[in-house]
């Protein structure tokens, strides 16, 4: 089952530029490991060392933070779309 | 909220005519009325910046006739916030965005009172600052003072009317409201550095901002009305490049650092550290891995043997180059097969700091005559180049 991935703006770098990506898996784990196997830099953005989701990462299916889902575990089906959403603070430039 | 919001009106205050002509179309809406209108002649909000998001709040809550704007800021106007920051104005640039904030907002509304912090916000003044206030609006552009602000405002119990933006894309929010969440329910913990994107990658569409700060706007004057549904436990998200706009839900949660059941954090802390930010390696700014403007200026006179390499992005390149080999610093890891490590290489980007990166990862693989131009391409065009346009 092929579900959409949304990809916000400061992560399309590693996704070729693709505001989104359609990836087969039956949970929000599989769907996150099947993309970062396909952006392999997009990795470590959204995954820590120990390999647990970043703080600073939230994921959504529709409206709902999968913290308050079954997390990872997190049953998607083909109508869901799962949003990636991480802190942005724009402005300050290096 | 001070004798404000859903609490009733304060007998007190009045509108004169001059007023009562001014906010005529407030006025006649009976979700304002006179008593609403008195209670943002009551009301006082705090605005943590003056710059992208702070110059629509500034603009809009002056216009509805909020009694008190206070403004912490301690940047000067300059050429380039022109594009975005509607709060100045050319003849101010080089000016305290203060001054020119109090001017724009007296020349719009001369009732309302202005309060100046002329500071950056830190733990050690931002509980004195922000405590005088009923509603704080967050336009703030970096993570330090934007956890800062959280934390304040939980401890403090005032709701913060968020705003953040990046390029095309926005997020709004009221945190801190009575049973609502805080940002650190949303994020616990910042990015690292690293993990920011940079200076180029970033940017903004000038009207974003503009955007973003109304709306902030909006919610700031519903909660003092106590009127319609504020986005308490609601993260909007705005692209403008798709203009389409998305609603998340957003919970308290229980084990919140801050707002928690059992918080961790019961005064304000180091945001800076926090946020993992430390000064620059000096490595990168002096010492034999790094060079001069006018250091380089010689080397190329003498017609040196040197390897420019810019590491910035495509299109500022385009605004001005050295004739650097072009590979952008997130490129750099895949691309480096494109250098030679015997060859003295120059790098630059902006200002130094991507470029100092730069160094550091081809140091990290071996590159040993590799230099950081300090400064970057932007202390070229000020020191030996005049005629190069800077951005």
């Amino acid at each position: 089952m092929a579900t959409k991935i949304l990809i916000p703006t400061p992560l399309r770098t590693y996704t070729g530029k693709l505001e989104s990506v359609t990836v087969e898996g039956n949970t929000v784990g599989e769907l996150l490991q099947k993309l970062t196997a396909t952006y392999v830099p997009l990795k470590r953005h959204l995954y820590d060392d120990t390999g647990s989701l970043r703080n600073f990462v939230n994921v959504y299916v529709n409206d709902e933070d999968i913290r308050y889902l079954q997390k990872e575990q997190t049953r998607v089906s083909e109508k869901d779309t799962v949003s990636i959403i991480p802190s942005i603070a724009g402005g300050r430039s290096i | 909220m001070r004798e404000t919001g859903g609490r009733g009106v304060r007998t007190d205050v009045r509108l004169s005519h001059e007023e009562i002509r001014r906010y005529g179309r407030h006025l006649i809406l009976p979700e304002v009325g006179l008593d609403g209108q008195v209670k943002l002649k009551s009301a006082s909000v705090l605005l943590v910046g003056a710059g992208g998001l702070g110059s629509p709040l500034a603009l809009y809550l002056a216009a509805a006739g909020i009694g008190k704007i206070g403004i912490v800021d301690f940047d000067v106007v300059d050429e380039s916030n022109l594009q975005r920051q509607v709060l100045h104005s050319t003849p101010y640039i080089g000016r305290p965005k203060l001054e020119s904030a109090k001017d724009r907002i007296h020349s719009i509304n001369p009732n309302v009172e202005v309060e100046l912090f002329s500071t950056r916000l830190t733990s050690e003044n931002a509980l004195g600052i922000l405590g005088g206030f009923d509603v704080v609006a967050d336009g703030t552009d970096n993570f330090p003072t934007r956890y800062l602000v959280n934390d304040a405002c939980v401890l403090l119990r005032k709701p913060n009317v968020y705003g953040s933006i990046f390029r095309f894309e926005g997020q709004v929010s009221v945190f801190s409201a009575p049973g609502g969440p805080c940002y650190r329910c949303l994020y616990a913990d910042p990015p690292p550095p690293g993990l920011v994107p940079s200076c180029a990658e970033g940017g903004v569409l000038g009207v974003l901002p503009g955007i973003v700060g109304t709306i902030q706007a909006a919610e700031t004057v519903k909660l003092i009305l106590g009127i319609g549904e504020p986005l308490v436990g609601r993260l909007l998200l705005i692209d403008a490049l798709t203009m389409k706009t998305r609603e998340l839900r957003l919970r308290r949660d229980p084990e919140c650092p801050v707002c928690g059941e059992h918080p961790s954090i019961t005064r304000l802390i180091d945001y800076e550290a926090f946020c993992g930010i430390t000064p620059p390696e000096p490595e990168s700014d002096s010492g034999e891995y790094a060079i001069s403007v006018t250091d380089l200026r010689d080397k190329l006179d003498r017609g040196e043997n040197l390897f420019l390499l810019d590491v910035r992005e495509a299109q500022e390149y385009q605004i001005a180059n050295l004739g650097g080999h072009l590979i952008p610093l997130n490129d750099l890891p895949r691309r480096v097969h494109e250098l030679d490590s015997s060859q003295d290489i120059i790098v630059y980007c902006h200002s130094g700091v991507r470029s100092g990166r730069a160094v550091q990862f081809l140091k990290q693989l071996g590159f040993r005559k590799v230099k950081n131009l300090v400064g970057g391409i932007d202390a070229w065009a000020e020191v030996i180049d005049s005629g190069m346009p800077r951005y």
